[in-house]
């Protein structure tokens, strides 16, 4: 046995390791976004300066986004910036790009987490169901939901969606955040402490607002997390199909062990760590931003933000915008390798 | 208890939550209408860049710059056309044919309260010339620099602005270069006080506005939405719509669902589609405002034998045009075969080509051209690329291969610019409301050599000399008296469908959808942008 002092030591050990790791990964996410910025067919000063504009006007733009320096300085500079914390100016929004992003991104953070959390607590437990009665009826019937929602595009869902809940039935607000009054109360008298709009209402007191707000986003939240819930039930169920015939479940039916202690603590337990990752990697997607969503619900993410620089050639909101998304992925990243570590003791 | 059952239980209970949480939002759901005083409209307004009138190019940004600032001299949402006071309560031009004086209202305050003087007039032209900014053009056309331009524009006295251009140009030109979104009048003291290194507030500007026009910006947010406030002080009375809401709803089916359900009073950019599918709804109507973009096809004439003039005219009856209108272009086009769209000064509605291949091949013979093999340039825009199928089609019973050279929008405008293709398709919009904007770069060429590199000359783009017309547009804008300078342009557009290498086919239509109860909502029609003063509600 390895002594106290031995296994604190290997573990800051592996946790340098890992710190090294997301340092290195992160510096390389910013050189390839830098590289791909600067191969990529759009002019960012046309994009400014627009098309008639003379050769002058022309230079001078170019001279005042630096682009007239060579590369090696311009990652230099990028470097920096980006380290002391500023990501340029947007060219399309005239804002900080930060800023922008401080703006947009809680509207999709917001959604993906709502959405993670139907996908998982409503996908698990049918992933699970669908396991355990391989082969009969439930099993199919939450088959041919998994698959209705991963084959279904998105887009397509939504719309219908739109149409069904708020068009004909008008059971769920319309597209965007608010209905226009109550988005005048929220930009007058609601604070923006978090930016997500159920928390920040629900801290001062506006019910109302929060009622609207959550009518807004019942369906877009409802369209992701049935994306989502279709990839974790069926992750979930080929993951507990292969524990199930295991060994060690037929030896703790024969010891008498109680089905649901079998199925939902060992079994379940341990398919936790590729669940994990199955799920983190369906949260960060989600974090992207869905492009598509957001355009059908007319939702202020960070995916449409990202998607709308890049039509304008507003190359510093592009790469500031991937910046976030790459750390949020690096992020998560670490946070299932140390969840890992929680329930798996192996990777300890 | 047997795992089947607890598993499925436990599915149950998660889909009972489910059901819970969206019942919840039932219960607050389903409130349609926008309030009585407050206008909400659907657009996309991804193309804002600035809010600084001086650079302000885009269609939504000025959109927004015309409700929210004054110009000297205006237009009239409800009777598009004749010039109006704006700031200016009367104008003259001295005999000598370039010494402007306008005389400006008195008691007209800024959003920051400050008064609206000759001043803050005068200093606004100056910083949008000494900006130098893409739309600076429509200015420094009048021979200002940001040497001269400080003697050129004066304030005489405190209401009291002079302006002596370099040339004695029509007046008319002048007064509708006015009227553009850069002409703007800016509150000098508040814009300086928000100065950085001599900016004169450029950075400051270009995300709020300090205006005296029918709104007040409250708040704006890029991509997202912005939300105007009625000027409780303004002079031509305190407009209906107390609030004027614009939001960035990208997809055409989200802004009809939205109209549909009362949550919106106004639709900007519906499809075809759409429109045909809210016929018929009795809360709904739609208003067809023609817009100043043209869309035509241009021969280089550095191509042979597309300089032949019997090869040029043939192409102008290879067009079906009233086919394409009809079909595919429905309710997005109307046929239109001058380079001024309607509703400009001079316009006309001539339509001297229509479909006819016989002709076409006749002229084709006669010029001795057989097999004949074209590009046609085109940048990769679903609605572009089916009139140049079309064309591609119709060319083929002539017997002439077309190929579709397909591209972004930058690459297809560097070959067009480089003068390197054979057949450009594309559109054009005016950039200020007077007619020279278009005469000026499709019927004038002051130099036809590459060595010009007048890119920005469409005539230039094409190799067309335009010796036929160059005087004539060139003394148009010098026309003092409007009506013998709306019939230059008559007949300078007579000249041009005639002998020139374009073959002009439509002119833009915006379909604006709006709740019934919506009244006097203007687009700009086909020379300005959105006014929302003159909207109510009933």
């Amino acid at each position: 046995m390895p002594s106290r002092g031995g296994l604190i030591g290997r573990r800051a050990r592996g946790l340098a390791g890992l710190a090294a790791t997301l340092a290195a990964t992160f510096l390389g996410l910013l050189f390839v976004t830098f590289v791909i910025g600067r191969v990529i067919p759009i002019d960012p000063v046309l994009a400014i300066v627009g098309e008639r504009a003379t050769a002058e006007q022309y230079a001078a733009a170019r001279h005042a986004l630096g682009l007239d320096r060579s590369l090696l300085v311009q990652f230099g500079l990028y470097l920096r910036d980006v380290l002391s914390g500023d990501l340029g100016t947007s060219t399309l929004t005239a804002h900080p790009v930060l800023e922008d992003i401080g703006r947009v991104f809680p509207a999709t953070l917001e959604l993906a987490t709502i959405a993670t959390l139907v996908g998982v607590l409503l996908g698990v437990p049918m992933g699970v169901s669908a396991a355990v009665r391989q082969g009969r009826l439930a099993d199919q019937a939450i088959r041919l939901v998994g698959l209705f929602g991963y084959s279904m595009p998105v887009f397509w869902l939504g719309l219908m969606g739109l149409l069904l809940f708020y068009g004909d039935l008008g059971w769920v607000g319309g597209p965007g955040r608010l209905d226009t009054s109550f988005q005048f109360v929220f930009d007058l008298d609601v604070p923006r402490i978090t930016g997500a709009i159920l928390i920040d209402t629900a801290l001062a007191g506006a019910w109302d607002v929060f009622r609207n707000a959550l009518t807004h986003i019942v369906l877009p939240a409802g369209v992701l997390g049935y994306y989502s819930l279709a990839y974790v039930s069926r992750m979930t169920r080929s993951f507990m199909l292969e524990q199930l015939h295991q060994e060690y479940v037929t030896t703790a039916r024969v010891k008498g062990m109680p089905e649901w202690r079998v199925v939902w603590v060992h079994a379940l337990g341990n398919v936790l760590v590729p669940l994990i990752t199955v799920i983190a990697l369906s949260y960060a997607q989600l974090l992207e931003g869905s492009v598509l969503t957001e355009t059908v619900f007319a939702w202020p993410g960070l995916g449409l933000y990202i998607t709308n620089a890049l039509f304008s050639g507003d190359l510093s909101a592009v790469m500031g915008g991937t910046i976030v998304v790459g750390a949020a992925f690096i992020l998560l990243n670490l946070l299932s390798d140390l969840l890992y570590r929680l329930v798996d003791p192996r990777a300890r | 208890m047997p795992i089947e059952r607890l598993a499925g239980r436990t599915a149950v209970a998660a889909l009972a939550l489910a059901a819970a949480l969206g019942l919840a939002a039932w219960g607050a759901a389903a409130r349609a209408g926008t309030p009585a005083d407050t206008l909400v409209i659907a657009d996309k307004i991804d193309d804002i860049v600035s809010l600084d009138p001086a650079e302000s190019f885009e269609f939504s940004g000025n959109d927004l710059l015309n409700n929210t600032y004054d110009t000297l001299v205006e237009l009239d949402p409800r009777k598009l056309g004749p010039l109006v006071p704006g700031i200016a309560e009367s104008w003259k031009l001295a005999d000598d044919g370039v010494t402007y004086t306008f005389k400006i209202r008195q008691g007209l305050t800024f959003e920051s309260g400050n008064p609206v003087t000759a001043e803050d007039a005068a200093w606004s032209l100056h910083r949008a010339v000494k900006l130098d900014k893409t739309p600076s053009f429509i200015l420094t056309q009048f021979g200002f620099n940001a040497e001269n331009v400080d003697q050129m524009i004066r304030a005489t006295g405190p209401y009291e602005l002079t302006i002596v251009t370099d040339k004695p140009y029509a007046p008319s030109f002048f007064y509708n270069c006015l009227t553009a979104v850069v002409a703007s009048v800016v509150d000098k003291k508040e814009a300086l006080s928000h100065e950085v290194d001599g900016d004169f507030g450029y950075g400051w500007l270009k995300t709020h506005t300090a205006g005296s026009g029918a709104y007040h910006l409250r708040s704006f947010k890029p991509i997202d939405s912005y939300v105007l406030e009625a000027n409780e002080s303004y002079w031509r009375g305190v407009p209906a719509m107390k609030r004027v809401f614009v939001r960035h709803v990208p997809e055409p089916a989200t802004q009809r669902l939205l109209l549909e359900h009362g949550d919106i009073d106004v639709a900007r950019k519906l499809t075809p589609v759409d429109i045909q599918g809210i016929e018929g709804n009795p809360d709904l109507k739609v208003q067809d405002e023609v817009r100043g973009q043209i869309r035509y096809i241009s021969l280089n004439q550095k191509v042979k034998p597309l300089d032949n003039p019997k090869v040029v005219e043939a192409f102008k009856y290879l067009i079906d045009y009233d086919g394409m209108v009809n079909s595919f272009l429905k309710g997005q086009f109307t046929v239109h075969q001058a380079f001024l769209p309607k509703g400009f000064l001079g316009a006309i509605d001539d339509r001297p080509y229509k479909l006819d291949i016989d002709k076409a091949k006749a002229l084709l013979a006669e010029a001795g051209v057989k097999d004949l093999h074209v590009r046609i340039f085109v940048r990769n825009d679903q609605d572009r690329l089916e009139v140049a199928q079309a064309l591609q089609n119709t060319w083929a019973k002539a017997g002439i291969t077309a190929e579709l050279r397909v591209g972004t929008g930058k690459e297809i405008l560097t070959e067009y610019r480089a003068r390197k293709h054979d057949i450009y398709l594309g559109d054009w919009g005016p950039d200020y409301p007077d007619p020279n904007t278009n005469a000026d770069t499709f019927a004038r060429n002051p130099d036809n050599s590459d060595d010009a590199q007048l890119t920005g000359i469409l005539a230039w783009r094409n190799a067309w000399p335009a010796s036929e017309v160059n005087d004539m547009t060139d003394a148009a804008v010098l026309e003092k008296d409007s009506d013998k300078r709306a019939k230059l342009y008559e007949e300078i557009q007579r000249i041009h469908q005639k002998v020139s290498p374009f073959a002009v086919m439509f002119q833009r239509i915006e379909q604006v959808a709006l709740r019934k109860n919506v009244q006097g909502f203007s687009a700009g029609g086909s020379i300005h942008s959105a006014f929302y003063w003159a909207t109510t509600k009933e």
